[in-house]
């Protein structure tokens, strides 16, 4: 697990070209997301495996949510059964209080690993477009969503580029730029920025950010790094491992906007990823 | 690099030409009946093929090729879909494709030929019969090969089952697919020349054998150096629909070897 300082590098302030909304949260008292004593075995018999044991969690509307755990510990398997492409095997997960049962309309999902989960044959605006066809959307709102999405993050030259003719920073970006085109109000990230250079993390955690604020979206993000997860979060969920369950959900109390140097040299802020990293060092 | 590339074009195209005055040279005052000289074939090709029989024999050939090959690539996708997307069926077909991807395509010929006989209706058929497999069995492999994470892209996104089909899984195959289909192409050749060497009195090959078993060893040069031709030309032809059909592919490769 990297403990990393606050960083020393010089974080690029990018401005934003969209409408922004006015800041309001959506109040309401059932939270948006919510993960009730959901388990997850895969095979049945002796060879059965238990992934995920007992996992109860909220998300509220709004929110930007980070589940942190060691590696290996069934985080993909949660995301999996939240968007609706594994069933529970007990419990449930529902969004406003139905329950999950195959990928729900108001959920986007952005993959940890962009190199599978972008079209290659396809340019950037159309990876954009694939997934809004069966909307029907009139051409200028289509051409609206995808311009916004893009100028969002920083795409809007890379429009008719191949995926693989960008750097991996990029292509995580145009996956992010995917799933704001599609216009969900429930956006999960899976490892979103595992496989980028620290500078690009630090650009894209910001991103994160700025999509909470424009775009008035709940977010939940799965990663392995601790420190970002008390970065972005609201509240961290903190997995132990075999098979996962809930250690302790943290909250968050860092003041908002959050920044890159000022927010990761609070004392705050080492005092909980101090929390956070005791809880998952601590033999379970 | 560019001076590499001028060598290379140089050094491909001049063999060949190398080849042919050598040919030229040495059978020029050739009393061999097996060998006459080239000019004697080169006049011969003119005499027969621009344009006598250009369009009884030529044309009718060409047809036959390129309507089996449409035949064969059409239903050979359209059957690797199946296969592979219904499991009943890849239950069924899965032991004769492990099967068939040991037997070379071209042992095939003789079982169709025999089976399917020589009118030019049946020409075709075994020709599309004999030049499916490849396409088929390359189009199960590539649908198989498509990566998962695609298809969760895709159920995440809620794409319908069509788009799935038509937008994620034919583009993700399809370089799997154009290997099946150059494989095929080469099979529908094949069974061209030899569908009209059995039995038909016309097509090139009819032409060509007609030839050899009447002793005009000039027109049998003529009418392989015509069947050269035309081989080399389609799969010109080929190469430059794969280079447009799958330039993404042909680039992200080039994007990682480089990288």
């Amino acid at each position: 697990m990297s403990a990393r300082q606050a960083p020393a590098l010089p974080i690029r302030n990018r401005k934003s070209t969209m409408a922004q909304q006015p800041e309001t949260r959506i109040s309401a008292t059932t939270p948006r997301l919510d993960v009730a004593h959901l388990a997850k075995t895969y095979g049945s018999g002796e060879k059965s495996r238990t992934v995920i044991e007992d996992l109860t969690f909220t998300v509220d509307a709004g929110e930007v949510v980070c589940i942190v755990g060691p590696s290996g510990v069934g985080k993909t398997t949660l995301l999996k059964c939240l968007a609706g492409l594994h069933p529970a095997s007990s419990g449930r997960a529902a969004i406003d209080g139905r329950t999950i049962s195959g990928p729900p309309p108001e959920m986007a999902l952005v993959f940890q690993d962009y190199n599978r989960s972008l079209m290659p044959w396809l340019t950037v605006r159309k990876n954009l477009i694939l997934p809004l066809r069966h909307l029907k959307l009139p051409a200028a709102e289509l051409k609206e969503r995808c311009d916004s999405a893009l100028s969002a993050v920083g795409l809007s030259h890379a429009d008719n580029q191949y995926p693989w003719q960008l750097s991996g920073g990029m292509q995580q970006r145009v996956a992010i730029a995917r799933a704001l085109a599609y216009r969900p109000e429930i956006l999960i990230m899976d490892e979103p920025f595992a496989s980028v250079d620290a500078q690009t993390r630090f650009d894209l955690e910001d991103l994160c950010l700025k999509i909470r604020k424009d775009f008035n979206m709940t977010i939940l993000v799965v990663t392995h790094d601790i420190d970002e997860a008390v970065y972005l979060a609201d509240r961290v969920v903190v997995l132990g491992s075999r098979p996962a369950r809930v250690l302790r959900v943290v909250d968050v109390d860092l003041p908002a906007p959050r920044d890159q140097i000022s927010t990761r040299s609070l004392p705050d802020f080492a005092r909980q990823r101090t929390e956070v990293l005791s809880l998952i060092k601590r033999p379970a | 690099m560019r001076n590499v590339k001028i060598r290379n074009w140089v050094i491909g195209g001049g063999t060949p030409v190398l080849l042919l005055a050598a040919w030229w040279l040495l059978s020029a005052n050739s009393s061999d009946p097996f060998f006459p000289p080239l000019e004697t074939i080169i006049v011969r090709f003119q005499e027969l093929w621009l344009f006598d029989h250009f369009q009884s024999d030529v044309l009718l050939s060409l047809g036959n090729l390129f309507l089996g090959f449409a035949i064969a690539g059409v239903a050979g996708v359209a059957l690797g879909f199946v296969t592979a997307l219904v499991p009943p069926v890849r239950w069924m077909i899965d032991p004769l494709i492990h099967f068939l991807r040991g037997i070379p395509p071209v042992a095939l010929v003789p079982i169709f030929i025999s089976l399917i006989g020589f009118g030019t209706g049946m020409r075709v058929t075994s020709i599309a019969l004999a030049a499916l497999f490849p396409t088929m069995i390359a189009t199960v492999d590539g649908i198989r090969g498509v990566s998962n994470d695609l298809m969760d892209v895709a159920r995440v996104y809620r794409l319908s089952r069509k788009e799935r089909v038509l937008n994620v899984l034919l583009p993700a195959a399809m370089p799997h697919i154009f290997s099946g289909l150059q494989v095929s192409l080469q099979v529908a050749f094949i069974v061209m020349i030899a569908s009209e060497m059995l039995g038909s009195s016309q097509g090139i090959g009819a032409m060509t054998l007609l030839a050899q078993q009447s002793f005009m060893t000039a027109d049998m040069w003529a009418g392989i150096l015509l069947l050269g031709v035309i081989g080399f030309l389609v799969n010109i032809l080929f190469s430059l629909l794969k280079h447009k059909v799958l330039s993404w592919y042909i680039g992200s490769r080039r994007m990682a070897r480089a990288a």
